[in-house]
């Protein structure tokens, strides 16, 4: 197991172009499944429980239709985004509206500050119109990977 | 305009940057230059202090305390929280606008003394050795003055009501002889007396934090938060073996960079979670501590023991000529570093343990903030009586300059002081002098560590304080109108030049 660098931020697993979901809660678990999949999360409730947690202290829905559940959490084994394309958007708790894409971010508890420096680009990114205009255009999972990684990795 | 802001959010992973970002951004589409400092998860790049000082308003987008929010003391602010800047990042930017425009014009640049330390809690980086000592002392002096206010009031009051309780001056006496334990355990809540033990016993709590606040915030100011624990624990260590103050400052300096070398190692990952939390105050705290009781703990505290009684052994002409120094350094440079060395020695002499009523520390306190007062206080009598001889804009700062000089806010002849340095100097130095030497030939005593006459009720003996400070002020006052009227300024007069023309158009 290698928690380095290497490890990308995003892979086209991580993402879910059709997501399904009929509430924040539902929507969240999908994605910290995908993560759980792909070996990035040890401990899938006990993430999902991190991430609740940061949410009931504010609601992380953001103008432009963006829910950004998030968390650092002992259950992380690398620094990753699962992103998720709502099909039917779900109320995500920004006064503008229901979010249409979800950004979930997992940070280990103890990232070094190279992991952590490439969240804090996500997060500056992800204020762009442009930026979530693109990824919601994106017709596939490897389109929105890439965009991300292009975006916000340092080449 | 220039902006600068500070954001933060509790897991620092998202809102603390997508603030920052929009906030550059809508800074930007409005056409201001906006500087955010980040202080997330993923460590915070400070300001550069020129930044800072050359900003015209401070942005609080900050969910957790903001780190170090000395450095923007005096600014005009607005404090939103980090969701609105992400939200709404172009109402953010101009309600800070609209905070900056109406904010008064930059008359008093220059913060309170001590209340507002100097930026600290950088150790690498800014200005040179001296500079940064003295801005790790002033953090700890600064953060050790409300324990100072808190206690040396509540003591004050104690023994104003001790006075009464007992009937007569002996009161004061009185009551630090009670054993407060005693009058716990069976408080009467109809006698004074015991109002006045309990009184005197909280005041005395609260000093017993002096030493180690004053050295756990030195620590904090060079090594940030590591330091607290080492420098905390040295404090109490100092305390302990009886080195005081001066053993506090030195477990402050040791701890601090005991703290930083420590939490600079590069250790393996599995050790670096529990470095904050276990290795580090562990080992700066073993480190302080046994180096301070061991090693240099009993050699400070006979230094410490020789400086109160060298201070207790002062009596007449040497009083009233450490009187004059104090006041001298402290209208020398006006809150700067000789003012602060003054004012220092005054306050952590406060923290001394067992002094009585009258003891000279509390009249070096007296002095110190007598002679504070003077400077500010001057100016604005001489830009009352002589208003030709000053700018327009030295007028007006001359009218804050009372209330400045009456709460001891040396800063408020600073905007003179600039001006026309060597004169405004002179005048401030001979006058806080003359006001220095007077307090002490009074014997006026002060245990409030800052306040200027709004704690007149606690000074010993407040008319020679008083005519102390008059004094000065007539002394300052006079000579800085003789010096300006010698030599006129070039700037004042051409501000007089304005109003001729004026007065010939209205003419």
């Amino acid at each position: 197991m290698t928690t380095s660098a290497a490890t990308p931020l995003i892979t086209p697993e991580l993402v879910a172009v059709d997501l399904h979901a009929t509430d924040r809660v539902a929507a969240t678990r999908a994605l910290v499944d995908l993560l759980a999949a792909a070996g990035r999360v040890t401990d899938a409730d006990g993430f999902t429980a991190d991430v609740a947690a940061r949410e009931a202290q504010m609601a992380t829905g953001m103008p432009g239709g963006v829910g950004l559940p998030h968390a650092r959490s002992e259950h992380v084994v690398a620094p990753s985004l699962a992103v998720g394309k709502l099909a039917q958007g779900v109320d995500w708790g920004a006064p503008d509206g229901p979010a249409r894409l979800v950004f979930l971010i997992a940070a280990p508890a103890s990232g070094d500050a190279d992991h952590l420096q490439i969240l804090a680009a996500l997060a500056r990114r992800l204020v762009h119109e442009s930026f979530r205009a693109s990824l919601l255009e994106a017709p596939d999972a490897r389109t929105v990977a890439d965009i991300v990684t292009r975006e916000v990795v340092p080449s | 305009m220039k902006l600068v802001a500070v954001t933060s959010c509790p897991t620092g992973i998202a809102h603390t940057y997508m603030a920052a970002e929009a906030l550059e951004q809508a800074g930007r589409a409005a056409g201001h230059e906006v500087h955010v400092e980040t202080q997330g998860a993923a460590g915070s790049t400070p300001l550069d202090p020129a930044l800072v000082a050359s900003a015209d308003g401070v942005i609080y987008a900050a969910d957790l305390e903001v780190k170090d929010k000395q450095r923007f003391a005096g600014k005009p602010f607005v404090d939103v929280g980090v969701k609105k800047a992400v939200h709404d990042a172009p109402g953010v930017i101009s309600a800070a606008v609209a905070a900056v425009e109406s904010a008064p014009a930059a008359s008093t640049p220059a913060p309170p003394t001590a209340a507002v330390p100097a930026p600290a809690a950088a150790a690498d980086r800014g200005p040179g050795t001296g500079t940064r000592v003295r801005q790790w002392l002033m953090t700890g002096v600064s953060y050790m003055i409300p324990f100072v206010a808190a206690g040396g009031i509540l003591i004050a009051l104690s023994f104003m009501l001790a006075q009464v309780a007992w009937g007569g001056a002996q009161g004061a006496v009185e009551v630090t002889a009670v054993d407060a334990a005693e009058v716990v355990a069976a408080f009467d809540p109809a006698s004074l007396q015991d109002w006045s033990v309990i009184l005197l016993r909280t005041g005395q709590l609260a000093f017993g934090f002096l030493v180690p606040v004053l050295s756990g915030f030195i620590a904090y100011g060079i090594a940030d938060r590591p330091g607290l624990v080492p420098g905390f624990l040295g404090g109490a260590a100092a305390v302990f073996v009886g080195a005081g103050f001066l053993g506090g400052l030195v477990t402050g300096f040791l701890a601090g960079f005991v703290a930083l070398w420590i939490s600079r190692w590069n250790v393996p990952k599995g050790v670096r979670g529990i470095m904050p939390v276990v290795v580090i105050p562990l080992l700066s705290s073993a480190v302080v501590g046994i180096v301070m009781l061991v090693l240099i703990g009993r050699p400070i505290a006979a230094a410490m023991e020789g400086l109160t009684s060298w201070l207790n052994g002062l009596s007449g002409a040497n009083l009233v000529l450490m009187g004059a120094l104090l006041g001298a350094m402290m209208g020398f440079d006006l809150g700067g570093p000789v003012n602060k060395v003054a004012y220092t020695f005054a306050v952590t002499g406060l923290a001394t343990e067992g002094l009585t009523t009258g003891a000279v520390q509390y009249q070096v306190m007296a002095a110190v903030m007598a002679a504070g007062m003077v400077a500010p206080l001057a100016l604005a009598l001489a830009t009352t009586v002589r208003k030709r001889l000053f700018t327009h804009a030295e007028q007006e700062n001359g009218k804050a300059a009372w209330l400045l000089g009456a709460s001891f806010i040396s800063e408020g002849a600073i905007p003179f002081a600039a001006a026309d340095p060597w004169r405004v100097i002179v005048s401030s130095l001979v006058g806080s002098s003359v006001t220095g030497a007077l307090v002490m030939a009074f014997g006026s005593s002060l245990v409030a560590p800052h306040g200027g006459v709004w704690v007149l009720p606690l000074i010993g003996n407040p008319l020679g304080f008083l005519a102390a400070v008059v004094a000065g002020v007539l002394v300052s006052a006079l000579l800085v109108v003789v010096l300006k009227t010698v030599k006129r300024d070039p700037l004042v007069a051409a501000d007089r030049a304005d109003d001729d023309d004026r007065d010939l158009v209205a003419a």
